[in-house]
């Protein structure tokens, strides 16, 4: 259990640095796709810009992780048509849903429980991907 | 404590979430909060139907811990760390939204034109959630992350597939808000 606290207390920080930055709101998320405030690229953009630096820092400085190895991104698979396609459904969804993976648990702790027919749609979505994964082209 | 009662600006969230990222880098894993879906089928007994949930999840077990640890900073942000007070929205989005016949834009999280039991239970506002979750978890897992994997470790790596994923985003997202909604709303 101890080795799991750490993991546990990310979390808590994920989940209140996304209620209050408000990037859990349906309507911020309507309204960054209407490009109608800056909010939420505020958020993402200094977002990756904060990671780039710390990235590179840690690069620079060789940097370990706890379990002793140099602190390394994986890569991602190269690749085109699965990353637009599914991402583009991935979009529709986010903007219909106003939620993505993260806000939608964290959803959950703010008592809006409706949100569990959400989460509830994505398992099913996700295994239906799971079963039709080999005749998509990727 | 009042800066904290109050909303965050982004230049403090956006930080913060990276923050969290490299954290979890640090302790040798990597943030991303779709392949907890996947873990979750697998647990569900999805691997007796699809070779793609034949996986290890004890292995994910860290990450379920990250949802249930971000389920409680939910609680705590939003019943002792926030002053009720409304989204401050453009107004534009506030004018926009009336139109498409939500009203009282930004005085909750969520729109109750979706998510209250009311709406919840009606035909369409059922199948509107459905739907909405469905395209996220099918084309997250198709497009390998979603916000957290591709939005913030993919761009902060500088990784290609994950900008070409963002591109896809918001093409989903914009043909959703500018196109879709008018017929559905």
């Amino acid at each position: 259990m101890g080795k799991y606290i750490k993991f546990f207390l990310v979390g808590i920080f994920f989940g209140i640095i996304l209620v209050k930055s408000e990037a859990v709101s349906w309507y911020r998320i309507f309204e960054m796709f209407k490009f109608q405030s800056f909010h939420m690229y505020g958020i993402i953009g200094s977002a990756v810009v904060t990671g780039i630096f710390l990235l590179t820092l840690a690069r620079v400085l060789k940097l370990k992780t706890t379990e002793n190895s140099y602190i390394k991104v994986p890569l991602k698979e190269r690749g085109f048509k699965r990353y637009i396609i599914g991402g583009s459904i991935f979009g529709l969804g986010w903007a219909l849903a106003g939620a993505c993976p993260g806000p939608m648990y964290i959803l959950i702790g703010t008592g809006a429980l409706s949100i569990l027919i959400v989460i509830a749609a994505a398992l099913l979505g996700t295994f239906v991907y799971g079963l039709l994964r080999e005749k998509l082209p990727h | 404590m009042e800066y904290i009662l109050q909303p965050w600006p982004w230049y403090i969230s956006g930080p913060c979430i990276a923050l969290v990222m490299f954290l979890l880098l640090y302790f040798g894993r990597t943030f991303g909060m779709s392949s907890n879906l996947r873990t979750l089928c697998t647990i569900g007994g999805a691997g007796k139907r699809a070779e793609f949930f034949n996986f290890n999840w004890r292995s994910q077990k860290w990450n379920l811990i990250v949802v249930l640890g971000a389920v409680l900073g939910g609680f705590i942000a939003h019943n002792f760390l926030s002053n009720p007070i409304n989204i401050d929205l453009s107004q534009n989005t506030i004018n926009d939204l009336e139109a498409l016949g939500f009203n009282n834009a930004g005085q909750s999280l969520l729109p109750p034109e979706l998510f209250s039991w009311d709406a919840v239970f009606s035909f369409k506002g059922f199948l509107i959630l459905l739907m909405g979750g469905f395209l996220v978890g099918f084309g997250t897992r198709y497009a390998g992350g979603c916000t957290s994997g591709h939005g913030i470790t993919g761009l902060s790596s500088l990784q290609l597939p994950s900008l070409i994923a963002i591109i896809g985003f918001f093409i989903g997202g914009l043909i959703m808000v500018h196109l879709i909604y008018p017929i559905l709303f």
